[in-house]
Parts: structure tokens; sequence; C-alpha cells
């Protein structure tokens, strides 16, 4: 944002004087979000240290980086992260407290010369004491839940005897935690260095999300609490956690315990209550939303288990054949429960949003129903059944916002023309032509997140990370204001050939390549400075 | 009541008979794999001709046991004769584009055991790394393997991944790729491999294996000799693929050679007089061979009880088969089954709806598909992916 930027620059003004007066600076390279310009091979000096150059493992790319040559050294046994002087947020922000003791394993933990003293003929390098935290703003966040505006910029400054990293925000706090331990290198003897620099970064987007699927393969929670660990290290700040679906419904619903008592693989395959709130303060302490979806009308046969006449019986002639098909969107009792359901939901999960599906519906069932056609005759909708579908949703989506709750759909209810309030976001996940459907999205006024070219269960052989990298969200024809309506995307695992024995080779390192395509700047498109860093991050990610 | 089902006596054991000794050898391409397997009331019968058709029978009865509801464990009443279609059903592993640590390997061959498999292909060295501990050129792995402390296979390791794999009636054939494929080598074994030239001078990069250097051909015959010992199985890999000329060419010295040995600009006559010696050199070790099918495309005089492995996909693969066989060698389908291509969806049923036979031959020809091999090239495949990607 602007305003971060601008109290930066302020900053790295007062700063850049710190660094003149002792004039340590041997060389700097300077980027603003653009490859290295400079590609001369630096003079081999005594204290760097071999092999590494700091940009050489960030990931995702930082907007604005000025390294040095000149190292520090830390000494686990004395290095701490602490909050600095000012801060609104103190040892009481246990969000920042967890954090600090978690980078601090990330950065030393395989160490075990945590207890150790200084041999002779060790490195000259100065040492890096400490990384002060400061968070600026007068309420830190810290007890809250992170949400669409949160603020997720930082500055850090690494020079002795101390580092600083400022935030307004703990979530921007969080995001300049993960870079400063991404600077932290081993060198060949291990000791630990890092680069004097100088970082100001921001997302790109705002939303930067993964879509998980529970429903066509149960996951269990040690697989999503480690996708969130990951997600942490890729600067993902939603998890979009794609709950029930046709196939199965874990979620333990505390009103409808039939729902998962029925519809659910079998009771081991289920989160109670108790693990969703795991979840939810498991991603809060990583900055991370979780946005819950319960799709409808379609993709809902579990549900039918559990709640006895909430499908549409689908009919052959004048029998019904036994099966059903999408939510009966005739019938006052579909309201009435989803009316006590989405209270539930709402006050279980505490972010703004919620995201209620309403994709692929399929007609064929409604139109088989007499009762739903006779409805159709009433209202006067015709044979047009997207009308039925809108009026379902219609009602859907005021019973949510009656809960005083946003929510998201998939591009079809935008597509099938219901009507949305002006704060929805909507999905667009069809491939094909995707770019005109976010001009007509952002056209008509509407928040969007872009899926579509982000399916990552569509594995193929080979290096396919580079196709997701090279996708350019704003690249559809729009204004400018329309552009600002794109606030981010999603990179989806569906679950149909996906469980906890390959979720994890499976989603990364391909979302990194996401991660960076919506966190950096738009100019950081160059892939083989791409390959070079994402190698280094993979590996640091196993 | 429903629940209390009426089970017939119940089994105590399983009584498992071989008519051959045999515990204490080697799995071979002529070992009997049959077994019978004899459920009903009060006996369990499992006879095999020998120890392997046992482990097979074993399997197989471990399949059959069910557990109902109440936790009880069963067995229908059950008579199975049964044998393997081919006698070589293999997997290949890449140890070299990504080291795999040894318990990756156990892995597998726990898992080749459920599914029968009676091959472990060890591809264990190629261009990036070279893993092997050789014990008479210790510099091979010290130069040339990723991490010469931690990514390498060491002699104890080779053999314990040779037990292990014997006690699940499974062979070890190691494949040490050669002339191309060598880059790993050339570290540890300084005047190996080609240099190549740029113009009249070297370009400091290297090529395939020199093959008109007597030091070769030293080197090659200390090394297999070592292999020979290492690997218990009759028959070793040998490679023999995807060669690039380029680097030949570009050498004066080899051009010379193709003068004076009358081989004029075809280079596959150079391929073939090194292949054609190291099969010699291997024969006289006392070894079979296997060699990938470009041995056989460019002409190479092998020995009839030479095997073609069959692995391009490119061409119509099964005319291949037909080809290798008719001209009377026996041969190996891998061709549909590289695993490591792997695609969105169900693609088990592609390489399930292969027909090994579906060619054009003679009986006869058809007896010399002795089996196939899923491969697992490791470009994109280590530790963390493996075991789900290839199961």
């Amino acid at each position: 944002s602007r305003r971060a930027m601008g109290r930066a620059m302020g900053l790295a003004g007062v700063l850049v004087g710190l660094f003149l007066v002792p004039a340590v600076l041997v060389s700097t390279s300077l980027r603003h979000g653009a490859p290295r310009a400079e590609s001369a091979p630096e003079p081999a000096e005594r204290e760097l240290a071999t092999g590494a150059i700091p940009e050489d493992s960030l990931w995702p790319l930082p907007q604005w980086l000025r390294t040095s040559r000149r190292q520090l050294q830390l000494a686990p046994a004395r290095f701490q992260l602490v909050h600095g002087a000012g801060s609104s947020a103190g040892p009481a922000c246990g969000l920042l407290q967890d954090a600090f003791r978690r980078y601090y394993e990330y950065m030393f933990g395989q160490s075990r010369r945590r207890r150790g003293r200084r041999p002779l003929g060790a490195r000259a390098e100065p040492e890096l004491s400490q990384l002060q935290v400061v968070i600026e703003s007068r309420d830190p966040g810290c007890h809250s839940y992170p949400h669409l505006a949160s603020n997720e910029a930082y500055h850090l400054t690494v020079t002795e005897p101390v580092a600083v990293l400022k935030a307004n925000e703990v979530w921007g706090a969080l995001r300049g935690l993960e870079t400063f331990s991404q600077l932290v290198h081993e060198d060949d003897y291990g000791s630990f260095l890092v680069n004097e620099s100088e970082i100001d970064d921001f997302p790109r987007f705002a939303h930067r999300g993964i879509l998980l699927d529970t429903s066509r393969h149960y996951l269990p929670l040690k697989s999503i609490l480690t996708n969130l660990d990951a997600m942490a290290f890729n600067k993902f700040n939603v998890l979009h956690w794609h709950i029930v679906d046709d196939q199965s419904f874990p979620y333990q619903s505390i009103y409808f315990p039939e729902l998962s008592d029925k519809g659910a693989y079998s009771y081991n395959h289920i989160y109670t209550p108790t693990d969703v709130r795991l979840v939810i303060e498991y991603a809060r302490l990583r900055g991370i939303r979780v946005i819950p979806e319960f799709d409808t009308p379609g993709h809902t046969q579990s549900w039918g288990k559990g709640q006895k006449g909430l499908l549409t019986p689908c009919y052959s002639g004048e029998q019904p054949t036994g099966s059903f098909g999408p939510v009966n969107p005739i019938l006052n009792t579909t309201y009435n429960f989803m009316t006590k359901f989405f209270k539930e939901i709402s006050s279980v999960f505490p972010d703004a949003y919620i995201h209620l599906g309403g994709d692929e519906v399929n007609f064929d069932c409604w139109k088989s129903n007499p009762e739903v056609k006779e409805f159709m005759k009433k209202q006067g909708f015709g044979i047009d059944y997207a009308k039925l579908e809108s009026y379902y949703i219609q009602k859907i989506l005021n019973i949510v916002s009656s809960y005083d709750k946003g929510y998201m759909v998939w591009q079809e209810v935008f597509d099938n023309k219901a009507q949305l309030k002006p704060e929805t976001v909507v999905q667009v996940w069809m491939e094909n032509n995707y770019a005109h459907e976010l001009s007509s999205v952002t056209g008509a006024g509407f928040t969007a997140i872009l899926a579509a070219p982000w399916y990552l269960d569509y594995i193929s052989y080979g290096q396919d990370w580079k196709k997701y990298y090279s996708v350019e969200p704003l690249n559809f024809p729009g204004s400018e204001k329309q552009k600002k309506l794109l606030i981010g995307g999603e990179a989806c695992l569906w679950g149909e050939f996906v469980d906890a024995t390959n979720l994890t080779p499976r989603l990364w390192p391909r979302a990194s390549a996401v991660g960076e395509r919506l966190w950096s700047s738009w100019n950081v498109t160059n892939l083989q400075d791409a390959y070079k860093r994402l190698t280094n991050h993979r590996c640091r990610m196993l | 009541a429903e629940n209390e089902q009426p089970w017939g006596t119940p089994c105590t054991q399983l009584l498992v008979f071989v008519a051959t000794p045999g515990c204490d050898g080697f799995p071979s391409l002529d070992s009997k794999e049959g077994y019978k397997l004899s459920v009903s009331e009060g006996s369990l019968l499992l006879s095999a001709d020998a120890v392997w058709g046992a482990l097979r029978g074993l399997e197989t009865f471990s399949q059959l046991v069910g557990r109902d509801e109440n936790g009880t464990y069963y067995i229908n009443k059950t008579e199975i004769v049964d044998f393997p279609r081919f006698p070589h059903r293999g997997l290949l592993l890449d140890t070299s584009r990504h080291y795999l640590p040894l318990r990756a390997i156990l892995e597998t061959l726990d898992v080749m055991a459920y599914n029968k498999f009676n091959v472990f292909h060890w591809h264990i060295v190629d261009d990036p790394s070279f893993p092997y501990e050789s014990l008479t050129f210790p510099e091979l792995s010290k130069q040339g393997a990723f991490n010469a402390m931690t990514h390498v296979y060491t002699a104890s390791d080779v053999q314990t991944v040779i037990e292990y794999a014997r006690l699940r009636g499974i062979r070890v054939i190691a494949e040490f790729d050669t002339p191309g494929h060598t880059l790993s080598w050339g570290p540890g074994a300084p005047g190996l491999l080609t240099p190549c030239y740029l113009g009249k001078d070297p370009s400091g990069t290297y090529g395939p294996i020199n093959p008109i250097l007597n030091s070769t051909y030293q080197f090659v015959t200390s090394l297999f000799q070592e292999v020979s010992s290492v690997f218990p199985d009759f028959f070793l890999h040998l490679g023999g693929d995807e060669v690039d000329f380029t680097c030949w060419k570009s050498n004066p010295k080899i051009r010379a050679f193709m003068k004076e040995m009358g081989f004029g600009e075809d280079y596959k006559k150079l391929e073939s007089f090194y292949i054609q010696r190291l099969l010699d050199i291997i024969s006289s070790l006392g070894k079979g061979y296997i060699v990938w099918q470009e041995v056989f495309d460019n002409g190479v005089k092998v020995r009839p009880d030479t095997i073609i492995h069959v692995w391009k996909n490119s061409a119509p693969y099964m005319q291949e088969m037909a080809n290798v066989t008719k001209a009377g060698y026996r041969a190996l389908l891998s061709a549909p089954w590289y695993l490591n291509h792997i695609s969105y969806g169900q693609d088990w049923m592609a390489a399930y709806q292969v027909e090994p036979l579906k060619f054009e031959g003679v009986p006869e020809q058809k007896d010399r598909v002795i089996g196939g091999e899923a491969c697992m090239w490791g470009e994109y495949v280590d530790a963390t992916n493996l075991a789900p990607r290839l199961w």
C-alpha cells in the first residue's frame, strides 16, 4: 500500500544515513522487485559465505531489497527475537511469542551447538545479538483474526548490533520473520551468518489462498496443520477449506450431528468442533484466514444422508427413482435448515467471509421432479432453471448476510445472474477464457479472485510450476478500477486423487510458484532466477 | 443373532510344503514361482516346487484372510493354482538423478513383494551422480556422488539390498550404463571419458566413454570384475542407450581412429565397437547381459542369450518387440510403462491395458518375451514422493 511505502521511504532515509557513517557497505545490490541487473561476477572475498548470495533463497521475492556483502554472525546460544522499544505489542502478545519460538527453531533448531564457546580463530564478523520486532499501530492485532484488509507490510533492517523488524500489525511481523529466517544461512563450518540488508515488503495481492478438499478424501488434522506451516513459508494467508461435498460430510455439526454421523466416511473421518478450533487457531498464529466452504445447492449428496428431505428426489416419469439431486429449493424446510445451519457456521468460523459454493448445479433432477416443475410455473420461471438456482442462492445469500458475514461464490452464481451484494467475492475457476470472465465480473463491480489457471490437482510430467508462475492475473481487458477489484487468487488441490499419502509432495513446491505470483511485484517473472531461488526454498521447506 | 456366524473348524496352521530345497540360493530367471493353495475345513496347505513359489503363495494367503465386523479373522474355503505368466517382472529405480536412501529402497522391495514383482532393476549410476562405492575405484563415488559422505551406497548397503530382496524372491539386476550416461564417472576416473573439442582445442567438457583407448577397456574390465562378484545375479544390465555422437565427432583422435578402422562417418559402428568389446568382457566374467534396444537397433553383434530391453515409446514399440524376437533374442517390455510420466487421473488403466504379446509373430517369438519392467526414472523423484508416485 502507498502508506506503507511512504513510511518505509522515510525510515530508509534515516537508515541510509546510519549506513553511510561507518562506511561499511562494500557493494550493494539494489532491487526494486526486478531481477538482478548487474550480473558481473563479484570478486571472492574472505568474508563472503561460500556460494551464498542472500537473495538466492528468498521466496517470495520481496518488493524492495538491498543487501551488502558485509556479514554478521549469530550465536544460537545468545541470539534473541524480542519485542522492540516502542512496540505496541509485548510479552502478552501470544501470537508473537509463539512466532519468536517457532522462528528460532526454524533457524537454529537443527543445530546442536546452542551451548558453545567461540573457538579461537573463528570468524571475525560482528555479532548480531537480536532481532527486535516493533509493531507500530496502536492496536497490534495480537488477539484478533486476520482479515482481508489486514496490513501485511513490514520493514526489515539487518545491521549490527541489532536487527529491527517494523510492521504496522502483527501480520506484517509474521511475514517479516519468515523473510528474516530465509536470510540467515550457515557457512561451510556451521557458523550462522546474515548479510547486512534492508528490506521493504508488502504483498501485491491481499487474498493469497490454498484450497484443500476434505470431502473427496478425508485429510487427517496433521496433514492440514503441516500444510498451514508450508503456507506460512510461502506467505499464503487464506486456507479455503472445501470441507464437505458429494462424497462425504466430515464436519461435525453441533445443531445437526446426523450430518456427519451419516455422511462422513466413518466416525474416524470427521472434524470435531475441537479439531476445527485447532485449525483456526493454528492458522491464526500464522496470519492465515480460514474460509470454510459449504457448497450448495449442488455437490451435496452427502448432506442428504443425515438430513432427510433436504435434497430433491429425482423422478422417472411419475415415480421417484430413489436417487437425489441438488438441495430442494422449493421447500420452506430447506430454508429453515439453512438458517439454523449457517447460524452455527457463522459462529464457529470467525472469518468475515463464508464461501457458499454455487457451482456445477445439474438441473436434470429438478427437471424430473413434478413439484419442482409446478413451482417453476408458479414463479413464472418458464423452463429457465438458472432462475430457480438463482432464486435459491438469493435466499441463502440473504440468510448468510443476516449473520453479518460476507460471502464468496463460484463464478456460476454471477454467470447465472443471481442478485449479489456489492461486497460479494466471485471466484473464477473455469479455465476456458477466464480473462474474459475476470473482465465481466470486475466490470459488473464485483471483487474477484482467480483460481482457473491454478488447479494444482491437474498434475503433469516435469516442471509444471513454470506454467503456474507465468500466469499474470491482471492480464485481462479492463480499467484501472476493474484491475483493483481482482484481490488475489487461490491454488486449488481438489481431492479426487489426493489424500494424506501424497498431499504434501503434490502441492509443494508447485504452489510456491503461485505464492510468489500473488505476493511479489508484477515484474518478477524471470524463470531462471525463480528456479535458483525455488530450489533453495524447497530444500529449506523439507 | 446375525452376528454369530457359525465359523468352521478354527484353523491353527498353514502348512507350507516345498518340493525342492533352495532356501539359501538366489532367485533366477528360471526360478519356479508356481504354488498351490488349498483351504478347507481343518486344513490349510500351501505347496510349491521351490521356496520362491512359497513366497508368492504366502502373499496370496495373506490377501485371502479377512476380518468381519466383530474383528474375527476368517478365510473362505479356497483352491488356488497359480504361477506367473511372465518370469521377469521388474521395477526400475533410478538412484542417480536423485539419491534414494536405503530405507526407500527397502520399502519399495516390500511393496514389490506385495505385488509379486521379482526383479529390482537398479539403475544405480548415471550422468548426474555416482553413488556406488566401488572397492576397486573408490574415487568414482568420492568425486562423483552428490555428497560422498551421505549420498552413497556402501558395500554393506548393497549387500543389505541384495539380501532383503532375496528374502522376498526378488533378483537384483544392477545397471552400469555405458558408454553414454557416464558424466559422473569422469571426475573419479580421469581419462575415461572422451574430451570434447571446439575446433582444435579441448572445450573442457566431456562426452561418452572414450572407446579408442586401451586404458578404457582395462578400467571396464576391473570395474565389472568387481560388479560381477558383488551382484550375484547371472545378468547385468549394461545400458547402451542414448549415446550422443557429437563429442566423439569433435575429437580429432577419434576421427583418426574412425578412419583407421574404416568406419567412415558411421559412428554407430564406433559405438558397436565399444559395446562388442564390453560384451566380450562381461561374457568372460561369466555373466549374461541385458541391454537397451539401441544396441540391437544399431546392429551390434550380441550373444544369442542377450536380452533386449525395449523402451522407446516414440516408435511403435510392438513392432520393435516383433523385430527383436524375430531375430531370435529375448525381449523385455518397458516402453508403455514409464511410470515417471505422471498424468492426471487414473492412469493405471493405460498401464493395465497393455498386452505385451500383441504383435505379429510365431509362437516361438512370443515365447521370447520374458516379461517387462515398470520404470521410475528419477529426474523428478526422490524420497519425498517416490512411494505415492509409484504405487
